[in-house]
């Protein structure tokens, strides 16, 4: 059967799929990311697991389509949904633009692919997800657009609108960009580099070593229903389709293709002069066979790097210093999550660090952490009170999370998540350092947790917290203008509570329209 | 003193303008007797109608915005947007006020209305909630964010005691008139926000302000450019928790609304309509002393309108 055009609807789809997904991380306008972002991460297979666990079946099923697709016709996801992959084969192309290049059968990185994907998923059995929140491709996608080329957009956003408004146009507002952290730029760059180098040189290596995603499809796709074979009575041994395949995966001379390898781009069908490779049923043809790989090195490997990972969260959960020089010190015990996450636990179990939040966020108060969650929560976002504050009634972090780790609640019940509690350093505070007023603080707070009351003392209404209301939502602690500490700040809950409702109160005041002026 | 020339020399034009409106344009139905009154009035209280009878009504009593708005100028209108809550919530002023003095300005001649805020709460969806954003389009004014640092200059506040210099949105410091349209609210800090509070959003660094003796800054901050015409949105009144409020459970209905071109004397005015003691606002104090204005609201020649 011809299946030539297979080549192009594969490109047509995975254009689509990688420009809706950088669509989301560059709407600056945060308008379409809320509405829309469910369609094109539905199907990215990580955060669909990991929402699975999580959320359940409906919300998560995603992966369960990729499952079934693989199953049927072979790793395509890697080809026409994985973002990282598009973004490999549009280097690949790239190349080719330069000058030929011509693969052939590699050797496979057995032995590292398996210990890659093993160790992932007994992480994830440990319920940890550092491995995916490195590896995972779609999150490592999105990490390259929102730490790399969203800020390049945000700043040509700002020429422009610069340049506008000196002509007293206001088209195009500027946006205050608050948050470059430095190590998710750095190693978002490295990985690009590296993803860069490899697909320059060696096509869909990364996909065919690293990727535990790629593993995993790679895995099943050896027992798929479907597999992509060489016709022999049709092949006239030209040995083009080895050739173009960037996964270095067919052998013409032997008519052998590692069907684990394959990421289904069709790129065989569309040069193949004789229709001398197309899908077949995989059990007509032949038995597959594959070298098991040595277990008890694997699970040793294994036992060593999870019980190392354990004691370095352990030394991480030590205080954090926020501050640096002053005279009483914010001490945190833990970074606060974002509202949906549950708990920090959770947040930091589902996370796979695709900073889609964080591109969505229209305050910036999500930021990508350091270590502010310990080693193993690397990268994943925190709120960071200094940038912004949590939007009482926005609700788009747990709109967009495509992986559960914030999970969805109606702006009404997320009004009452309480994240953290708001802890007032009295000795940091205006009112009681310079005895002049200021407020700042109990004038940002949406529920009145924080308000100002008479301190006969000093004769100044200072900042009182009502602990039960206060929703961890950070404003006060934005607002507040002591430096170089705050006066106000946020405790995390590890666990999110429910916080109590603002207590409403009619005024009975009785007003006479017809009343004379009181002047 | 200037402004009582300035009011004098105005108020042949004003005459002639009100003619105009009650003649030709559809703004004059709601004229009210008491406004043909050729007075020259320092402060307009108006009281029982809804926000744009109550402007069109007091603006004509000064002569109609003809007075304060020429042909050909630019005009920046400054409202309170500071928080991402519905109007209904009276924590930003009054939409349909807004719409109506842009409405009037055009109607005076002004060649560009512009409208923003340095909000607290995030700016668009401030801008968008508080329905200032579609009011003002629709009444054909540009909307401008105060977001970004970009926008603002640094000037010297030179007669300022603590603040001494600030940064200012450029449209405060480029366009030829400057209207200031606060609502009237409870505040945890300054104790009510008005006029004079209501400035803070023109500027960069609120928390220097916070830091250092904000009654004072406030003060200080009102020698700087003082607003052409303070319009005091007193419709809905948040009477506490204010700033922001908690519910629709902090607001009455005063259906007021002041105007004058004294922030100090209409903001004593406002705080007497809430029922608090302007004598416990220091910042009121404090620039009187500046010779901002006047807290003596009996030397002052006020319209006092019952609708």
């Amino acid at each position: 059967m011809d299946l030539q055009i297979l080549k192009k609807i594969r490109v047509v789809i995975s254009l689509i799929f990688m420009f809706s997904i950088i669509a989301l991380y560059f709407d600056l306008s945060f308008t379409i990311q809320s509405n829309f972002s469910e369609y094109p991460l539905y199907l990215q297979f990580i955060p669909s697991l990991l929402s699975f666990i999580s959320v359940g079946f409906v919300a998560g099923a995603g992966f369960l389509i990729i499952f079934f697709l693989t199953l049927l016709f072979g790793r395509v996801y890697c080809s026409t949904i994985c973002p990282l992959g598009i973004l490999q084969d549009i280097i690949t192309y790239l190349r080719k633009k330069r000058g030929n290049i011509y693969y052939s059968l590699t050797k496979p990185f057995t032995k590292t692919r398996y210990i890659v994907l093993g160790i992932t998923i007994l992480l994830l059995f440990f319920g940890l997800s550092i491995e995916l929140n490195l590896l995972d491709p779609y999150s490592s996608f999105g990490r390259i657009i929102s730490n790399i080329f969203r800020p390049i957009l945000i700043l040509i956003n700002n020429i422009i609108s610069s340049l506008l408004e000196s002509f007293n146009l206001y088209w195009i507002s500027p946006i205050d960009f608050k948050g470059i952290n430095l190590f998710s730029l750095v190693f978002s760059i490295s990985f690009l580099s590296l993803i860069f180098w490899l697909s320059y040189n060696y096509g869909r290596l990364y996909c065919n070593s690293i990727c535990p995603v790629g593993t995993f499809l790679g895995l099943i796709s050896k027992f798929s229903l479907f597999k992509i074979a060489i016709i022999e009575s049709n092949c006239i041994e030209c040995g083009e389709c080895e050739t173009v395949c960037k996964s270095s995966c067919i052998e013409s001379e032997t008519k052998y293709i590692d069907s684990s390898r394959c990421v289904g781009c069709f790129n065989c069908f569309d040069v193949c002069p004789s229709i001398g490779i197309s899908y077949k049923p995989r059990y007509e043809f032949s038995k597959t066979k594959e070298a098991d790989t040595n277990k008890r090195n694997f699970f040793k490997n294994i036992g060593i790097f999870v019980l190392g990972s354990q004691l370095v969260l352990k030394a991480q959960e030590k205080i954090i210093e926020v501050y640096k020089e002053n005279t009483t010190p914010v001490i945190r015990k833990s970074a606060v999550s974002p509202p949906g996450s549950l708990s920090i636990e959770n947040f930091t179990d589902h996370c796979t660090a695709c900073h889609l939040c964080v591109s969505s966020c229209p305050t910036q108060v999500l930021q990508p952490s350091f270590l502010e969650y310990g080693i193993l929560g690397i990268m994943q976002p925190r709120m960071d009170y200094i940038t912004g504050f949590c939007n009482y009634d926005c609700t788009i972090c747990m709109d967009v999370c495509p992986s559960g780790a914030i999970q969805s609640r109606t702006s009404e019940s997320k009004k009452l998540i309480q994240l953290g509690k708001a802890k007032f350093i009295k000795e940091n505070c205006v009112v009681y350092n310079q005895k002049t007023d200021c407020g700042a603080c109990a004038e940002h707070c949406p529920t009145k947790a924080v308000r100002m009351e008479l301190d006969i003392e000093i004769n100044k209404k200072a900042p009182v917290i009502d602990e039960k209301i206060c929703v961890g939502c950070g404003a006060c602690e934005y607002a507040c203008p002591t430096k170089p500490y705050k006066a106000i700040y946020v405790e995390a809950n590890e666990v999110h509570q429910i916080a109590q409702k603002p207590k409403e109160q009619k005024l009975d005041e009785v007003i006479d329209l017809k009343e004379e002026f009181p002047f | 003193m200037d402004r009582r020339e300035f009011f004098k020399r105005s108020t042949v034009a004003g005459i002639a303008a009100y003619g105009y409106l009650s003649l030709g344009s559809g703004l004059s139905k709601f004229a009210n007797p008491k406004t043909t009154n050729t007075d020259i009035y320092d402060l307009v209280a108006i009281k029982g109608g809804e926000p744009e009878l109550m402007f069109d009504t007091a603006i004509q009593s000064l002569g109609g915005m003809r007075n304060f708005v020429k042909k050909n100028q630019t005009v920046v209108i400054k409202p309170n947007i500071g928080w991402d809550t519905i109007p209904e919530r009276a924590a930003n002023t009054n939409p349909k006020l807004i719409k109506q003095i842009i409405k009037h300005c055009f109607d005076a001649g002004a060649k560009e209305v512009y409208v923003f805020d340095n909000t607290c709460d995030n700016w668009k969806q401030c801008y968008s909630t508080s329905g200032i954003e579609k009011f003002a389009k629709d009444a054909g004014a540009t909307v401008v964010p105060g977001n970004s640092e970009s926008y603002y200059q640094h000037v010297n506040v030179p007669k300022g005691k603590k603040l001494k210099e600030a940064s200012v949105h450029e449209l405060i410091l480029e366009s030829d008139v400057f209207i200031n349209v606060p609502i009237l609210k409870s505040h945890g800090g300054a104790g009510l926000t008005i006029s004079m509070k209501n400035l803070m959003g023109v500027v960069w660094d609120r928390r220097y302000w916070h830091r250092n003796d904000l009654h004072q800054c406030i003060a200080d901050y009102a020698t700087f450019r003082k607003p052409d015409l303070n319009i005091v949105d007193a419709y809905s009144v948040m009477k506490r928790n204010g700033p922001r409020g908690v519910s629709e459970a902090d607001v009455v209905s005063l259906k007021s609304q002041i105007i004058s071109t004294d922030m100090v004397a209409a903001d004593t005015a406002a705080a007497k309509l809430f029922g608090m003691d302007p004598a416990e606002i220091d910042y009121l104090s404090y620039a009187e002393k500046l010779n901002v204005g006047t807290m003596d609201l009996s030397k002052l020649n006020i319209n006092r309108i019952i609708l």
